[in-house]
C-alpha cells in the first residue's frame, strides 16, 4: 500500500517536472521571448535596451534555466515575474484563492445542473425532455465564452456562474451519454420484468458502469474549470490566477509561466489520482 | 423522433449544399467592401446587412461556414479517433501503457500549447496560402484535443478489461487489436460520440481564438469562429439581431449533428 | 448569570452590530458611488510606485495622480507651467538648470520639502543602474551631475552635456522624499496611495498637505479619493462606463465612441485630432530575408509615394473611424500647434498618379496584376498585430485599395511580441502596420527614429552609416535641431526633415485619430484635451455632481 502511494507519488512529481521543461524549452523557442515591448520606445537610451536584453539572456540556455529554477524552487523562492516585477510567490499566493473560488464553484455548480439534467433525462426517458435538454447544452456549446463573460458583465452576474455554463454543456453531454449506455443493458430488461424498483436499477446497475467513467470525467472537468477560467477572469476582471497566465503568456514571462504551468500540472495529476482512487474503491474488480 | 432525424438531416445536408456553392450563391465576394453601407441593416442588397467595414454578411457567413463546415469535424474526427485509441489501449493493456499514456494525457492537458501554435506559426512563410493555415490549424486542434475523452475512455476500457464478454471472447481465441476493434471500441461508443459532438463546435470557435495568434484564416477570408468574434462588439441584440445569424445557424447545425450521431432511441 | 440575562445583552450586541451594518453596508455595495469618489480602470496592474521607473499606462496614472513635479506642462494649453518650482531659469548653454523652490510644501505624512528632496531625486534619476524611459533623455553626455544650492529655497542642476527642452522635461520628474521613512509612499500630488489590491484596485486618497489652492482659497483636490478598479477588457469598461459605475474612459477607441453615443451622448468627447499616429512601413534593411526584387521595390522612393497615392485615406477616416481621425500628413499631427510644419497637406489620393509613378518605374499591368520590370507580379505581405481591430481593418481597406491596381496583398496578424521580433531582430517581414503614441511634443524624444544609426529607425535600423542622401540630410538636420536652444531655429531644422519624411515617405502615415474621451456627466469641471491624460489632467479641480454642493474645506 505504503508503496503503491510512493510509486504515485513519484509519478506525479516526475510528469510535473518534464510538463516544466517542456513548458520551458517551448516558451524559449517561441517567437518573441527575446524581445522586449518597451524597446520600440525611442526614450529609451541604447543602455537601457542592454540591460532590457540583458534581462532575457539568462532564459536563452532553457536547459540551465530550469535547473536553476528547480534549485530556487527547492528552497522557496519561485523566481520573480518579468512582467509584473514581483516574486512570482507572492502573485501566486495573493491570487489563488480568487481563481479557486471562481473556478471550484463554478465547477460545483456545472456538475449539480449537468447531473441533474442527465440523471433526469435518462430516467424520465421523455423525448421532449431530452431534445430539451440537448438544444440547451447545444447552444451553449455554441456561445464564445467571451460573449458569455460580455453577458455576465452586463447583467451583474457572478463570475462562477459563467464558469459553470461553459463547462455544463460538455459535462453534460459526456453523462448523458453515459447514463443512457447504462440504462441500455439487454439484462435490465430482466430487471424491469421483475419489477426491481427504478432506484435499485439506477444505483445497482446503471452507475456501477458509468461510474468510473464519471470519475474520470470529473478529474478531468478540473482541467476544464481552470480553462474556462482564463477568460473569465480576462473579461469579469477578476484578479486570479487565470488572467496572470493570460498576461503572462503574451509577455512570455518565463519564470511565471514555468510555476503555472507546474501548478496546474500538478493540480491536473492529483484530481486525476483522486477519481482513480474513487473508482476503485467503487468497484474493485475493476482492477 | 424520426421526423427531428430527418429535419436535421436535411438542415445540415442544406448548410453543405449552399455552402459549397458560395460561389455561386453568394450576392458578393467576401472582401468586397461596400464603404458606402458600413453597418448596415439588412435590404435587398444585402441579406444579413453589412459588416463594419461594410463586407456582405451573408456571403461571409457562406464562405465562412464552408471552410468551418468542412475542416473542424474532420479535426474532431481525429481528436475523437486519437483518444479512441490511446484511451482505449491504454485502458485495455493496462500496467505501464496505461500509467504512460494517463501521464500524456494529463501533460497535454496542462501545457500551455499556445507557445506551440505561435512557433508552428512563425515557422510557416508569411505569405503562406490561408487554406494551408487552416488545414494547419485544425491539424493542430485535433491533434491537442484527444486529452480528455482519453482520460475517460481509458476508464471505459480499464472496466471492459474483465467483462464477461471480453473473456469469452478472448478464450474462443480472439486476441489483440481484433478484440479491441470489435468487443472494446463499439462499447466505448458513447464517450466517443459525446467527445465526437463537442468537438465541432468547440473547434469552430477556438479557431477564432487562434486568429490573434496569426493561425487560423488570414483577413480577409471569413470563418465561422470569426464571425462569432463579432459577437463581442454587440450591445443590443435587439437592434443588431441579423448578427446573431452565425450562432443561430452553429446551434441549428450542433443540434442537427447530435440528432444524427445519436443513433439509439429513448425506449419508455 | 441567568439565561435571560445573557440572551437578553445578546440580543442588545446583535441589534447594534446589524444597525452598524446597515449604515455601513450601501458603501459597502459595489455599484453605489461614494460622493466624492471618482471611479476608473486601469487596462493592467501597475508594475511599480516608483515614479521614476514607471513603464506603462497604470503605473503612469499613478503617477501622475500622486506625484509632485517641479514644472508641470498645462495639458490644455501646452505651456510649461510652475508647480513645486516658483521659477527656473536655464544658463550654460542649456547645461545648468536652477529652480526657485515654493516654500511651506510638506509631503503628504507631515515632512518639509526642501531642495534636498530635489537633490535627491535627481540623484536617483542619473543612477547608472536606473534604466527608464524618464531618466534616459537626461543623460546626453557622460559625466556626473551636479547640483548647488546657492540659496535657501534655489536649486541649481548642472548637466553634463546640453539638454534641449530641459525644462519641460522635468513634467515627468516626480519629486521623491529623501528623509521621509514611507519613502516613495510619501507625495507631493493631490493624491496618495492608500490601499491597493493587487489585481483588483487600487486606492487613492486626497492628500491633506497638497499645496495648491483654488481661487477662492480652498485647499484642493476636491475629490476625497479615487478608486482605479483595475479592467484590462475594454468592452466590460464601455458597459460599466453605459452603467454609470465608472465616471470616466480616458483614452477611447472610435469603436465604443458611436456604441456608447447611443447610451450616454452627452458624456462624450472628441477633442479634435490627436498626437498618436498609424503607419505602415516598408522593410528596407539590406541584410533581410527577403527577395532582392521586393527589397529593391521597398527602397524605390516612387514605389512607396505610389502605394501612399493609392491608398484612400478618406474612406479609412471615415468607415473605420466614423470621422473620428483625418488623413495623416506626418510624423507630427496639427495638433502639436508649436513643431507643425504647417506647409505640409496630406496625401493625396489619386490612382491615376500611382500608376504612372510605377510605370516610370517600369512596372506594367499583365493579365490583371501589376509586374515589375523583370515580370515578378508585385505581391507582399502587410504585418500587424491582432489585438488592435481598427489596424487590421486598415489594413483590409489596404488590401482592397491596392488590388485595384493589381497588388495582391497578403495580411499577417500576429501577437504582438512575434511582431516585434520581426521587426527588431530578424527583420523577417515585408510592410508592416503599426502605430505610434507620442506622449512628447519635443521631437528630440524621437531622436532615436530619425537618426540612421538609432534603434528605432524602423525600416533600416542601426546603420553604420546612411544608406541614402536623405537619410544622411535627416542625420544632420536632427543633430542640428539638437544643438540649439534657438526655438525657431529647431523648427526651421525640423520642418525640413518633416517635409522630407513628406516627399521621401519612408513611413507612410495613414490616419491621425482624435483623442477621444467619455467623461460622465455627473462629473463637474472636466475638459478633455488632446494630450494624455486627456481627462483627468486637471485632476485637482474635478468635482462629482453629487458632492459638489455641500463641500466646504
Amino acid at each position: 500500500m505504503a508503496r503503491k502511494i510512493l510509486q504515485h507519488a513519484l509519478m506525479i512529481v516526475a510528469t510535473a517536472l518534464l510538463g516544466g521543461l517542456l513548458t520551458a524549452a517551448m516558451v524559449r523557442f517561441a517567437p518573441g521571448s527575446s524581445v522586449d515591448e518597451r524597446e520600440l520606445d525611442p526614450r529609451l537610451s541604447s543602455g537601457s535596451r542592454q540591460a532590457l536584453r540583458q534581462a532575457r539572456a539568462a532564459e536563452q540556455n532553457f536547459l540551465r534555466f530550469y535547473v536553476d529554477y528547480l534549485r530556487r524552487a527547492a528552497h522557496g523562492d519561485l523566481g520573480i515575474s518579468r512582467t509584473l516585477n514581483r516574486p512570482v510567490r507572492e502573485l501566486l499566493a495573493e491570487r489563488a484563492p480568487a481563481t479557486l473560488r471562481c473556478a471550484g464553484l463554478g465547477l460545483g455548480i456545472g456538475w449539480a445542473g449537468a447531473l441533474a439534467l442527465a440523471v433526469s433525462a435518462a430516467v424520465l426517458r421523455r423525448t421532449a425532455y431530452d431534445a430539451f435538454a440537448t438544444v440547451l447544452a447545444g447552444a451553449l456549446l455554441c456561445v464564445p465564452a467571451a460573449v458569455l463573460a460580455l453577458l455576465s458583465v452586463f447583467a451583474n452576474g457572478p463570475a462562477p456562474l459563467v464558469v459553470a455554463v461553459i463547462v455544463f454543456p460538455r459535462l453534460y453531454r459526456y453523462s448523458r451519454n453515459l447514463l443512457a449506455a447504462g440504462y441500455r443493458q439487454p439484462h435490465l430488461i430482466t430487471a424491469y420484468a421483475k419489477g426491481v424498483s427504478g432506484a435499485r436499477i439506477f444505483f445497482a446497475h446503471v452507475l456501477p458502469l458509468a461510474g468510473p467513467q464519471l470519475l474520470a470525467l470529473a478529474g478531468v472537468s478540473v482541467s476544464m474549470a481552470f480553462g474556462a477560467a482564463i477568460p473569465v477572469e480576462a473579461v469579469c476582471g477578476i484578479p486570479g490566477i487565470g488572467q496572470l497566465a493570460w498576461q503572462a503568456a503574451l509577455g512570455r514571462d518565463l519564470p511565471l509561466l514555468l510555476t503555472l504551468t507546474v501548478m496546474v500540472a500538478l493540480a491536473t495529476l492529483l484530481a486525476n489520482l483522486a477519481s482513480e482512487a474513487a473508482a476503485q474503491m467503487l468497484s474493485p474488480k475493476a482492477r | 423522433m424520426r421526423t427531428a432525424r430527418k429535419i436535421a438531416m436535411v438542415v445540415i445536408a442544406a448548410t453543405l449544399l449552399v455552402c459549397l456553392n458560395a460561389g455561386f450563391l453568394a450576392p458578393a465576394h467576401y472582401a468586397a467592401e461596400f464603404r458606402e453601407a458600413p453597418n448596415a441593416a439588412p435590404s435587398r442588397a444585402h441579406w444579413l446587412g453589412t459588416d463594419a467595414l461594410g463586407r456582405d454578411l451573408f456571403s461571409r457567413l457562406l464562405y465562412g461556414t464552408r471552410i468551418s463546415l468542412l475542416l473542424a469535424p474532420a479535426a474532431a474526427l481525429l481528436s475523437t479517433l486519437l483518444a479512441g485509441f490511446i484511451g482505449g489501449a491504454a485502458g485495455y493493456l493496462g500496467g505501464i501503457w496505461e500509467r504512460l499514456a494517463m501521464a500524456a494525457a494529463d501533460l497535454v492537458l496542462s501545457l500551455p500549447w499556445l507557445f506551440l501554435l505561435i512557433t508552428v506559426r512563425a515557422l510557416l512563410p508569411l505569405d503562406v496560402s490561408p487554406l494551408i493555415s487552416l488545414a494547419v490549424t485544425f491539424a493542430l486542434l485535433g491533434g491537442l484535443g484527444w486529452a480528455a475523452g482519453a482520460r475517460v475512455l481509458c476508464a471505459g476500457a480499464r472496466g471492459l478489461r474483465n467483462a464477461d464478454f471480453v473473456l469469452q471472447a478472448r478464450i474462443s481465441g480472439m486476441h489483440g487489436l481484433r478484440l479491441f476493434a470489435v468487443h472494446v471500441l463499439p462499447n466505448l461508443k458513447p464517450v466517443l460520440c459525446a467527445q465526437f459532438w463537442i468537438s465541432v463546435p468547440v473547434f469552430i470557435l477556438s479557431e477564432a481564438n487562434l486568429g490573434v495568434l496569426g493561425l487560423g484564416v488570414a483577413e480577409p477570408m471569413p470563418s465561422w469562429g470569426g464571425l462569432m468574434r463579432e459577437l463581442e462588439s454587440m450591445w443590443s441584440p435587439l437592434h443588431e439581431w441579423w448578427k446573431l445569424a452565425p450562432l443561430l445557424l452553429l446551434v441549428a447545425v450542433t443540434g442537427s449533428l447530435q440528432l444524427l450521431i445519436s443513433r439509439e432511441e429513448l425506449t419508455a | 448569570m441567568s439565561t435571560k440575562k445573557l440572551s437578553g445583552s445578546w440580543v442588545l450586541a446583535a441589534g447594534r452590530l446589524m444597525l452598524a451594518l446597515l449604515a455601513v453596508l450601501p458603501f459597502a455595495l459595489p455599484g453605489f458611488a461614494q460622493s466624492g469618489e471618482l471611479r476608473f480602470s486601469l487596462h493592467n496592474e501597475p508594475t511599480t510606485f516608483n515614479p521614476l521607473k514607471v513603464e506603462e499606462d497604470a503605473a503612469d496614472t499613478i503617477a501622475y495622480l500622486t506625484g509632485g513635479v517641479l514644472a508641470r506642462v498645462n495639458r490644455q494649453s501646452q505651456a510649461l507651467e510652475p508647480a513645486l518650482a516658483t521659477a527656473w531659469k536655464i544658463t550654460d548653454g542649456g547645461r545648468t538648470i536652477t529652480f526657485t523652490l515654493r516654500r511651506n510644501v510638506y509631503y503628504s505624512d507631515g515632512t518639509p520639502f526642501t531642495a534636498d528632496d530635489v537633490a535627491y531625486t535627481v540623484r536617483q534619476l542619473m543612477d547608472p543602474a536606473l534604466h527608464s524611459r524618464i531618466a534616459d533623455p537626461f543623460r546626453t553626455g557622460s559625466g556626473a551631475v551636479q547640483t548647488k544650492m546657492p540659496a535657501p529655497g534655489r536649486i541649481s542642476i548642472t548637466f553634463p552635456a546640453p539638454i534641449v527642452g530641459l525644462d519641460r522635461l522635468f513634467d515627468q520628474v516626480v519629486i521623491l522624499s529623501a528623509h521621509s521613512p514611507n519613502k516613495e509612499m510619501a507625495v507631493l500630488g493631490p493624491f496618495y496611495v492608500a490601499d491597493h489590491k493587487a489585481g483588483a484596485y487600487v486606492l487613492l486618497r486626497r492628500n491633506p498637505n497638497y499645496w495648491k489652492r483654488d481661487a477662492a482659497g480652498r485647499r484642493l483636490p476636491y475629490l476625497d479619493s479615487i478608486r482605479l478598479d483595475i479592467q484590462p477588457n475594454r468592452d466590460a469598461e464601455a458597459l460599466r462606463l453605459r452603467r454609470g459605475e465608472i465616471h470616466l474612459i480616458n483614452a477611447l477607441d472610435s469603436e465604443y465612441y458611436d456604441r456608447l453615443a447611443a447610451y450616454v451622448p452627452g458624456a462624450l468627447h472628441d477633442a479634435g485630432p490627436g498626437f498618436d499616429t498609424e503607419q505602415m512601413w516598408f522593410n528596407q534593411v539590406p541584410t533581410a530575408p527577403l527577395p532582392a526584387y521586393k527589397l529593391a521595390w521597398f527602397r524605390s522612393t516612387a514605389f512607396r509615394r505610389a502605394i501612399s497615392e493609392a491608398i484612400n485615406r478618406a474612406d479609412m477616416c471615415r468607415v473605420i473611424y466614423h470621422q473620428h481621425a483625418q488623413p495623416a500628413m506626418g510624423p507630427v499631427s496639427p495638433a502639436n500647434h508649436f513643431w507643425f510644419n504647417a506647409g505640409l497637406h496630406a496625401h493625396p489620393y489619386d490612382v491615376q498618379s500611382a500608376l504612372r509613378r510605377l510605370q516610370r518605374e517600369g512596372f506594367h499591368q499583365q493579365a490583371g496584376s501589376l509586374v515589375d520590370r523583370e515580370g515578378h507580379a508585385v505581391e507582399f505581405s502587410i504585418l500587424t498585430n491582432a489585438e488592435k481591430k481598427s489596424r487590421v481593418q486598415m489594413a483590409a481597406m489596404i488590401q482592397q485599395d491596392l488590388a485595384k491596381i493589381g497588388i495582391k496583398i497578403n495580411l499577417v496578424t500576429l501577437d504582438f511580441p512575434s511582431v516585434i521580433e520581426r521587426i527588431t531582430q530578424t527583420f523577417n517581414y515585408e510592410a508592416v502596420l503599426l502605430g505610434l503614441v507620442n506622449v512628447d511634443l519635443d521631437p528630440s524624444a524621437q531622436m532615436n527614429v530619425w537618426l540612421s544609426s538609432g534603434d528605432n529607425h524602423q525600416w533600416n535600423p542601426k546603420q553604420a552609416s546612411p544608406a541614402t542622401a536623405w537619410e544622411a540630410e535627416i542625420d544632420k538636420l536632427m543633430r542640428a535641431q539638437a544643438s540649439t536652444m534657438d526655438a525657431r531655429q529647431r523648427k526651421a531644422y525640423f520642418d525640413r526633415v518633416q517635409q522630407l519624411v513628406w516627399e521621401q515617405e519612408p513611413f507612410i502615415y495613414l490616419v491621425h485619430k482624435n483623442a477621444l474621451s467619455a467623461i460622465s456627466q455627473s462629473v463637474v469641471g472636466a475638459q478633455p484635451v488632446v494630450l494624455r491624460p486627456q481627462t483627468y489632467w486637471n485632476i485637482e479641480t474635478l468635482q462629482l455632481k453629487d458632492a459638489a454642493g455641500g463641500r466646504g474645506h
